[in-house]
Formats: C-alpha cells, structure tokens, sequence
C-alpha cells in the first residue's frame, strides 16, 4: 500500500513538471512559431534554464537557427533557481536526462569550479580561450577550475538599481525624479527615512518593499566578502558588513515597511499588478520579471534610479556544457553565439539582461527603457556594474542567503526578536552545511 | 493470471491422465511460485533492494555532489537526529498534522458513508463523485488550495473578511498553516475512506437491524449499537492506512509554499519533507537515509501499536 502510495505521489508530482514544461513551451511558442518543431532537423540543441533568460523571448533561438540549417533549439525552464539547482544535482549525480546547454547561476559556479568540474565539459576544448579578452575579468575568472579549465561562458550580470512606481511615490507625497530620489536615498538610512514617510501616507495597502528578505539580499550585494572570505574560511557570522545589512533588514521589518511576500511565490506574483509595493530591489535581470508580471497596464508607471549606498552586484549567470551531454560540440558553438557580445546587447535591448561581455557593456551604454519612464538604464546599470565590488564567491553562497532570508521573514511576519532569529539563522546555516 | 492457466484442456478429476502425469504434476506444484515470481522480482528490485541500500547509506557520510567518496559513520547519522532540533520539530508536526487531518477526516467518512447508505435518488452517481477529489493529483489539488489560503489575494480570507473577521496568516502561523496543510488531505481522503465504510456497512446483515428496530431502537442507537460495532474491523483498516499516510506525507506541504522547509520557521515541515530537504536541498544523502529509516520504523511501531489494541479489545469482547 504504501509503495504504491508513494508511487501515485511520484507520479502526480511528475504530472506536475511534465504540465508545467508544457504550459512553459505553450506561452513561449506563440514568440517563435515553427522552431518547436523539430521534424526534418539534423541536430536537437536542449537548453535547460532557470528564471528569464529571454533568449527565447528575444528571437535569438529562431536566429540560430536560421543561421544554422538543420539545428533545431528545444529550452526548458524552471522559474525558481533552488528547484532547477536541485534537478540538475540529482541528474548529474545520475549521469541521466541533462540538456547538452546547462544555466548556472553565480552563486553556485564556485560549487560547480569548486565541488563537480569533472562534471562539465572543459571548454578549453573546443578554443574557448580565445574568448577570454571578450568577458570582464572577474566574471571569466569565477568559471574557471583549478587546473585552469573554463567550466562556462558568462551570460549577464545583476548591477544593481531601485525600481519604484511612480504613481504610488506621487499619492504619497513624495519626489518621483529618480535623479532626486537618489540624492534622496544616498545612504541606506535614507531609504528608510523615505518608507517612513510613504508609510504615512500610503494609498490603500501598499507597503514600501516587497520583502525584508530581497532589502537583504540587494545590500550584501554591495559586499566584496559576504559568507567566505578569499581563503575560503566561513566567515559570515563576524562579518561586519553582514551584520549591518541585517540591522537595517530588521529595521525595516519592524517598521513595518515590507509587504511581507516571498519572492518567487505566487502572491508575489499578484502583488506586481496588485501595486502592494512601492520599491523593489532591482538587479538588472528583475527589468524583465517586472514587466513580465506587470503587464503592459505597468508600462509608464515604474521607474529606475541608483541604489542607495553604492554599486553591487546580485546574480547572473553562465551557460555550462555538461560531460554528459549527447551534442557537447554543438552545445559549445551555441552558447559561444548567445554569449557573444553583440547577441548580449541584443538581449539587454529587449529583456533587459545587463551584459557581462565588455564590448556589449560599452553598446548599451546609451539605452533607455519605456517601460519604466525612458530611465537611462544602460547608464544606471553600466555605472553600477564598473562599481561594484569583485564578489568572493563560496560553495554554499545560495545556501546560507536562504537561511538568513529566512530568519528575517520570521522577525517581519511573525514578529520573532532580532536576537532569536539570528540564532535560528545560525542553526540553518549550520544544518545545511552540517 | 489464473484465467490464462485452464487454457490447457483440464482433465476430468477423478480420471487418471493419459499420459505420465509427473510433469504436469511437478507443474502443479511450482506453478503457483511461478505465478508469483512477477510481483516478487519486481519488489525485489524496486521495494526490498532500495530499502537495503538506503541502510546501507544511512551509515555513511555522503554528499549529492560526490557520491563515490562515502566515510564511515557508523550510526553517527542517527545520533545526531536525536540532537537535531529540526527533526523533533518535524516529528511534532507530523502527529499533529496527522491527527488534525486523520481524525476529521474519519469521522466525516463515516457520517458520510452513513449518509450513502440510505435509499435516495442518484445514490451511484453520488458514491461516484465522493471518490473524485481522491483521483486528482496531489499537486492540483495543493496548488488551488494553495490559491484559496493566500494571505491578501485568497478567496478564504476575503470571505473572512466579509464576516468581519481580520484576514489570517495560512503561510506563517503554524497553527494556521498545519489546518491548511490538512484540509488537503481531508479533502483528498475523505471520499476514499467513505465508499470504504460504505462496503463494510453493506456487509451487516439487515436482519441486526430489523432486530434492534423492533427493539425499539431510533436510527441515531442503530447507528452506535449495530453500525459502528460491525464495521470495527473496517476501522482498524483505515485507520492503518491513514496513520502510514499521514506518517508520509509530503506532497501537500511542499507544494502549499513551495518551501522545502516547511515555511520560514519549519512551521509545517514533516518528516517526508525534512528528509526532502536534507537529501535534495543540502545534498546529504547519508542524513536523509536516516531519517527516511527512522520514519520505517516509525510506521511499523505505530502499526504494530494498532494492531495490539485492536487485538486486545476482540479479547475482551469475546471474553464477555
């Protein structure tokens, strides 16, 4: 009885993935019609992805295939990165079911340099080092291994901004040019002055953050070493700067500015539309989830200005070869295009990835966004990415930023004490790593 | 299977066979085994091999990302169970969401099993539409009740509201949240267990009713002093069968949030989803095994817990 429980709830949970992928593959045809098909093609290219990459979205996938008779590009993607991370480590442990394109988000390319390089392919192999003059240094200096293998090409970066709407900032009073408001919120503790005084005067429901947890992770962003320092010592629970970006998450949680929402959740979702939230932290991949989620209703009432306290960087992301993929040589000379300066100045264009290829970052510099009032935003987030610090990256990064979000949902939704979650905090930490 | 076996023309019994019957007899004994062998290659390989293996891992230190280098720990994986502040959580909220959603849930199955019983109209397509919501998957049924129990968009706090009542945390509040987590699977299983009580009621012979009808008793005293009494081997049954399920349970609380941990504060984590987390959140093999071992032996004491009681009260009965 109970195998066979198991078994129908295996089963009804992979009847869940198989509808999700193919509801995913339903939205995004309607962008690029016939290339789903893969009848007469030679060679099936699959990419397997998390988030919005917008390649599919940006007509780059159709392009390639244009450009290369026979070639036939299939993408899956999961939207939350925890639920594609663990995917991929359970079937690369198997050595079954990988895509021959595999996304990898940053704050796991130390696992994957660190923990699994035999894992993927070796891109040395195919002349991938003569791409290296064509990435920022440190962007093609996190994918490679210890012997020198480059285990992935680099795809954009998260330079960070604010993303505020600005009919909600005018009901309540307050100054909607970005250029002002950044002089305005200069330092985190103007940030926070100016969601006291929008809390006051709020229309309807609307809170001034989405999340104490996303307040948290835009301004460790901002941190050269935030979890390990160079050596690769665990050093978040003294470190200074950690500390500080918890304060000012707890100040805000009991202040009572966050909308106290889950990023990636369903009610998240809702609440871009809803307006349940004046301010979001905006790395510049967020540029295309916002008007995702918002619609075209959004357009016109969302705006872009510089992020209080200094330039950062959250996320970004590589395309890696697995060892195990059936069409590696072609998988190599796919995302060598996708990643090629101009196809990352195309993106950026449209979905709004910022580009890790520096000739790409020079291109956009001049462009502006008429979703969100015709913000400069090649400025905004050039300026942030030259800025921001060259993060140390270590093997649990992602695991532990979940554990301390998570300490600080408790003190903004449940009302726990600062001091009692950050020992819940050092429990998780030392549970998941344990 | 047994229906594929007389395609041989059958010999009239008491005649002996024609032939030397040695073969045939020799068939006749091994057949049955043959038969079986099916079912016990296929939980050989599928049911008592991963069960071996996950003891075996349970004994190491081993990680997702390196699953060749396994170091010895000896039980050191248990022990450090006994210690973990998560998993007593995770047990805790396991009985309670157990109990929470196992006993509504048997109690309205019997009301309604009672309800199915009588003669009215449309009774097959009635007995038809309770087991529904037990065929719908795990995942679309959490996911819309997911939906109902949202905190600021959810058709239950909206309703809430329009009796006045302020809207509730179904995510974060722990009470709050294991009633959420429950409600799915009363809304699941309730159907299920009914059309089984329903079957057991079936079997009382009418004749104890009539009686107890003459004796003058009402419906509400048939139903305490006929019903429930014939149908207590069915009980024990569903009983069984829910404790196992709600020691399991997994799919209802991952998919209300989505959050491995059970909500923010492992509010709702059970002892499926901690063993989830450990296993495929943090990618320790050797620690999940242990928990998914301890949960075995969890099932089996509770069952054999059970079936002691039940066996007991038969006593006593029959000794009256």
């Amino acid at each position: 009885m109970s195998i066979a429980r198991a078994a129908r709830r295996t089963a009804a949970r992979l009847g869940a993935v198989v509808l999700t992928g193919a509801l995913l593959a339903a939205c995004g045809s309607s962008t690029d019609g016939a290339s789903e098909d893969g009848a007469g093609g030679e060679v099936t290219i699959t990419v397997d992805l998390f988030g919005s990459f917008g390649y599919k979205e940006a007509g780059l996938y159709a392009e390639y295939e244009k450009l290369h008779p026979g070639v036939t590009i299939k993408q899956t993607d999961t939207e939350d990165e925890a639920d594609y991370w663990k995917s991929l480590q359970t079937r690369l442990a198997g050595g079954g079911g990988l895509a021959d394109v595999q996304g990898i988000e940053v704050g796991r390319i130390a696992s994957v340099t660190q923990q699994q390089a035999e894992r993927f392919e070796d891109l040395k192999k195919y002349g991938a080092d003569s791409l290296e003059d064509q990435f920022a240094p440190a962007k093609w200096a996190a994918a490679t291994g210890k012997g020198g293998e480059v285990l992935g090409l680099g795809t954009d970066v998260g330079p960070e901004a604010l993303c505020y709407r600005t009919d909600l900032f005018k009901q309540a009073g307050l100054p909607t040019d970005r250029e002002e408001l950044a002089k305005k919120w200069a330092t985190w503790d103007g940030y926070l002055e100016l969601g006291k005084q929008y809390k006051a005067k709020a229309p309807g429901k609307s809170a001034w953050i989405d999340s104490v947890g996303s307040l948290y992770s835009i301004m460790i962003g901002q941190e050269k070493e935030r979890y390990y320092d160079a050596s690769g010592k665990l050093i978040w629970e003294d470190n200074p700067a950690l500390r500080t970006a918890w304060d000012h998450a707890v100040e805000a949680a009991q202040g009572g500015l966050s909308a106290k929402l889950d990023q990636w959740s369903p009610q998240w979702n809702q609440a871009f539309a809803a307006g349940s939230f004046a301010t979001i932290p905006c790395p510049a991949w967020m540029l295309g989830y916002i008007k995702g989620q918002a619609g075209e209703a959004g357009k016109g009432k969302w705006d872009v200005a510089t992020l209080p306290g200094g330039a950062g960087n959250w996320g970004g992301s590589y395309l890696a070869v697995p060892r195990a993929a059936k069409h590696k040589k072609e998988a190599y000379e796919l995302i060598k295009w996708l990643t090629a300066p101009e196809q990352q100045t195309r993106l950026f264009e449209k979905q709004g990835n910022f580009p890790s290829a520096t000739g790409a970052i020079e291109k956009v510099a001049g462009a502006k966004d008429a979703f969100f009032s015709g913000a400069p935003t090649g400025k905004i987030f050039g300026d942030a990415a030259k800025a921001a610090p060259v993060q140390v990256l270590g093997v649990h990064d992602q695991n532990i930023a979940q554990q301390i979000t998570n300490a600080l949902s408790e003190v903004e939704r449940k009302g726990t004490s600062p001091e009692k979650a950050w020992s819940n905090a050092r429990k998780g930490v030392e549970n998941t790593i344990g | 299977m047994t229906l594929t076996a007389p395609q041989a023309p059958a010999p009239p019994p008491a005649a002996p066979p024609p032939r030397p019957g040695t073969a045939r007899r020799a068939w006749r004994t091994v057949s049955p085994y043959a038969y079986l062998a099916p079912f016990f290659t296929l939980f050989a390989a599928f049911g008592l091999f991963p069960l071996l293996y996950t003891a075996f891992v349970s004994l190491y230190r081993v990680e997702l990302q390196s699953p060749g280098d396994m170091e010895w720990r000896g039980l050191g994986n248990y022990t450090a169970l006994l210690g973990d502040e998560y998993f007593w959580v995770a047990l805790r909220n396991t009985f309670t969401i157990g109990v929470l959603s196992t006993v509504p849930q048997l109690v309205m199955a019997l009301g309604l099993a009672h309800l199915l019983n009588y003669r009215m109209r449309g009774r097959t397509f009635l007995r038809t539409a309770v087991l529904l919501p037990y065929a719908t998957s795990v995942a679309a049924a959490t996911l819309v009740f997911a939906q109902l129990f949202g905190r600021d968009f959810g058709l239950i706090n909206y309703g809430l509201g329009l009796v006045g009542i302020d809207p509730v945390d179904w995510q974060n509040d722990t009470v709050a949240s294991q009633i959420a987590v429950s409600t799915v699977v009363i809304w699941r299983w309730t159907g299920y267990n009914a059309l089984i009580y329903l079957a057991g009621m079936q079997s009382i012979p009418d004749e104890l009713y009539e009686a107890a009808a003459m004796d003058g008793a009402s419906r509400w005293r048939q139903f305490f002093h006929v019903t429930l009494p014939g149908l207590r081997p069915t009980i024990l049954f569903t009983v069984i069968v829910s404790t196992i399920g709600a020691t399991q349970l997994f799919g209802e609380p991952l998919l209300l949030e989505g959050s491995i941990s059970g909500g923010i504060s492992h509010q709702y984590q059970t002892l499926g989803l901690y063993m989830y987390e450990q296993g495929w959140g943090f990618f320790h093999l050797g620690r999940a095994a242990a928990i998914a071992w301890v949960m075995f032996l969890l099932i089996v004491v509770l069952v054999g817990l059970n079936a002691l009681i039940a066996r007991r009260r038969s006593r006593k009965e029959a000794g009256r």
